[in-house]
């Protein structure tokens, strides 16, 4: 027979006990601010600055023209102006520069007459997904150059009075502007909700262990459910206030869309509570130190995120790596979350994965349970 | 100071560690699962976007000349051509493809008749990374595409067409432009960083918790001495992972060394007293090994993953936050690994680097032992 009465006592205990350290209140509410605040300004892998530098040994009306577009496209800035080879080696070398657009001389000269203009451009390829960005930009502006270029030249003959082009009119669903971090913002809540109920729900009983009072709590009346509910409990209201209070935070401050229902957001939270607060549990039956409890939080946390699709889009994976990612619950979760965030779509559409979730939670929690019963026994 | 003590308390952090086999899995699995992860599993790079086409001109030769350009482009893949809306929309949807493109019927009449032809490109906007690059990439076979056309026009004028410009691209250090060379100096960094939150960051606050540290204070041992011994074994852990990273970053994954490996093993060591001083600082100041983790992840790893430039480039940051990164170690680290790795320079280009971590060790090193009081606390 489970005893309210007694499972309230351990989660009036056990909130006391969080709260009474007041650093661990700061913890608690700090980290989170930190890290939405840190990612909602940092993760940002649009790129929108180029630090550009520009070696124009030509300087004619020409080139200039080019330099013009180059910076008028908003994606290149002139860092600095360079007039030797060996400085452009510097620049490039101490990455003061990402590109070296290097235009020769009789560039203009060439253009004007019938034959080719060439510029060269040097770009920075060690970060290779950058540099592949920059590139794309880059063979823009010289694209459209080249095809006013053109044009003007046979307006000049009077031959030709209209061109053939394709005009690209493109819309984007669900993030019509492009902002990164309406993607982002949602995944980060998803992280750190199973990082706090993970990290809190394995030491707190892992401390009862290893500072002796567990024996204390084992020859009270108390049985193993009512201690598991009210160990639990707390926790699993600290993180649904931290989804709220983080959720308000990125509505509120960073202007991320959410376009579905908070209500379902907080209750897809709980479903996804009972795993992370069930392998807290399990991890606290297999430790007998905090610093055990710890270093397993984190060798399961790892990998977690890293495969849930939150920085990593999984269809980039091997496939085999694929196929693990089922397992992983945040999986499902970072898809409910962003869903709910961007799409404002409901049940009808995440059914799929909150059963998912729900399954996952219920195995793992009673498993940990049953364990947990035994090892107090 | 007394070599023999500070030898017995290292031997003592360095049994304890052997003691705990997860802290021990933490310390020397950590760094082959993410350099593996990294350096296979995980990709940034966009290529290959799955596009769905709806060609409503299918009868033109234009139109299939123009998706050709599409088709035999590395950056694309076309996983289906369709007939109709509702396939778009719920391919977009479902997430099978990321963008759509939709050629309407007369596009090919447009061209023709030297008007200016509608295409439409239809995206799923939810990551707008990739979606921002994949439109890059649209944009730039179109722009090309373009361009051809005016010379056809030309052409059939009977125009002798005239030369143009041409973009001569070279690529410097990263010629294939393959992402495991940029990504694997950045592991190297965090897992020198994960070591320090994880394992420095709990050494001393544990001995505090169990009540240890009053038998270590009733003892003739130094707090000075007691630092230096428990940094020891940290240290020749991280140099450990540092070794394992440097090799299999150049033997599995082929990243070039093309630097001095002294000096690769000289700033290592600054920067890996640093990080681990600042480990065993927040461990005197936390006093519990809960709260020391969760400083020691906020202080120094979550910096180190999203400030250090090892994922999100800095000069993309707003300004204030640029300044931020000034103060974190592992930003000038991840540079001078990336030179000496692929730029192949010396130290003359990277002495500011050099010098901060040099203050940095030392000032985190000199707080470490400072704030550490040999106290029972009362």
């Amino acid at each position: 027979m489970i005893s309210f009465e007694r499972a309230k006592a351990i989660l009036i205990k056990e909130f006391k006990q969080v709260f009474r350290d007041p650093r661990m209140k700061t913890v608690i509410f700090i980290t989170p601010l930190v890290q939405i605040i840190l990612f909602g300004y940092a993760a940002n892998k649009d790129i929108n600055y180029v630090p550009t530098a520009i070696y124009d040994k030509d300087n004619t009306v020409e080139s200039r023209e080019l330099l013009r577009r180059f910076t008028f496209s908003k994606y290149f800035v002139p860092e600095r102006y360079i007039d030797s080879q060996k400085e452009m080696n510097r620049v490039l070398d101490t990455g003061k520069a990402s590109l070296v657009i290097h235009i020769d001389r009789g560039f203009g000269r060439n253009l004007q007459g019938d034959k080719n203009a060439e510029v060269q451009l040097a770009f920075d390829g060690s970060d290779s997904n950058t540099a592949m960005v920059i590139m794309g930009y880059a063979n823009s502006v010289i694209s459209e150059y080249s095809y006013d270029i053109l044009q003007e030249k046979t307006a000049a003959t009077g031959k030709i009075d209209s061109y053939p082009s394709v005009d690209l009119r493109d819309r984007a669903w669900f993030n019509g502007n492009l902002i990164s971090r309406d993607y982002y913002l949602p995944g980060v809540i998803a992280t750190i909700v199973s990082m706090m109920s993970l990290l809190l729900s394995a030491m707190a009983i892992v401390k009862e262990k290893e500072i002796g009072t567990m024996e204390q709590l084992i020859v009270s009346p108390l049985t193993p459910i009512e201690l598991i509910m009210g160990k639990l409990l707390p926790f699993a209201t600290i993180a649904l206030v931290q989804v709220f209070l983080i959720t308000v935070l990125g509505v509120v401050w960073f202007k991320v869309p959410l376009r579905g229902d908070i209500l379902l957001l907080l209750f897809s939270t709980c479903i996804y509570l009972f795993t992370t607060l069930g392998i807290g549990l399990f991890i606290s039956t297999i430790s007998a130190t905090q610093q055990e409890a710890m270093m397993s939080v984190f060798l399961f946390f790892m990998p977690t995120v890293l495969l849930s699709g939150f920085a990593y889009p999984i269809s980039n994976m091997p496939q085999p790596i694929q196929w693990s990612t089922f397992f992983n619950p945040l999986r499902y979760f970072m898809v409910v979350i962003r869903s709910i965030f961007l799409k404002g779509v409901g049940l009808e559409v995440l059914w799929g994965q909150l059963l998912a979730l729900a399954v996952m939670g219920v195995v793992v929690i009673s498993f940990s349970a049953l364990r947990f019963r035994k090892s107090m026994g | 100071m007394n070599l023999k003590r500070i030898q017995a308390i290292a031997w003592k952090e360095f049994v304890q560690i052997k003691r705990d086999s997860r802290s021990l899995a933490l310390a020397l699995g950590i760094p082959i699962f993410l350099l593996f992860i990294f350096g296979y599993g995980l990709s940034l790079d966009i290529d290959h976007v799955r596009t769905v086409v709806w060609n409503q001109d299918a009868s033109s030769k234009v139109t299939r000349d123009f998706l050709l350009n599409f088709e035999n482009s590395k950056y694309f893949r076309i996983i289906k051509y369709t007939d109709n809306y509702r396939d778009i929309e719920r391919m977009i949807n479902s997430g099978e493809v990321i963008m759509a493109l939709v050629i309407p019927k007369d596009f090919s009449h447009y061209i023709e008749s030297n008007e200016p032809a509608p295409l439409q490109l239809l995206m799923d906007g939810s990551d707008a990374n990739t979606a921002t690059i994949a439109k890059g990439y649209v944009q730039s076979v179109v722009a090309s595409y373009n361009v051809k056309l005016l010379y056809d026009a030309f052409s059939a004028k009977g125009i002798r067409p005239v030369k143009s410009l041409n973009a001569v691209s070279r690529i410097w250090f990263n010629m294939g432009l393959t992402s495991t060379w940029f990504i694997v100096p950045g592991v190297i960094a965090m897992i020198i960083m994960i070591i320090a939150a994880l394992l420095t960051s709990i050494c001393i606050a544990r001995e505090w918790e169990r009540g240890t540290m009053e038998q270590l204070i009733s003892t003739p041992v130094k707090a000075p001495e007691l630092v230096i011994g428990k940094f020891i074994p940290y240290f020749a852990i991280a140099f450990f992972d540092l070794t394992i990273g440097v090799l299999m970053g150049t033997l599995v994954f082929g990243v070039p060394l093309r630097g001095s490996y002294f000096l690769l093993v000289s700033l290592s060591c600054l920067f890996v007293t640093g990080a681990l001083s600042q480990g065993i600082l927040i461990s005197i100041v936390a006093r519990t090994q809960l709260m020391a983790s969760q400083l020691a992840t906020l202080t120094t790893m979550i910096p180190t993953i999203i400030l250090s430039g090892f994922i999100y480039p800095i000069f993309n940051m707003p300004k204030a936050l640029q300044m931020v990164t000034y103060f974190i170690p592992a930003r000038y680290y991840i540079v001078i690994l990336r030179e000496i790795f692929l730029k192949g320079t010396g130290i003359e280009s990277m002495w500011d680097e050099a010098i901060f971590l040099l203050l940095f060790a030392l000032l985190m090193f000199g707080l470490a032992i400072r704030r550490f009081r040999k106290k029972v606390a009362v």
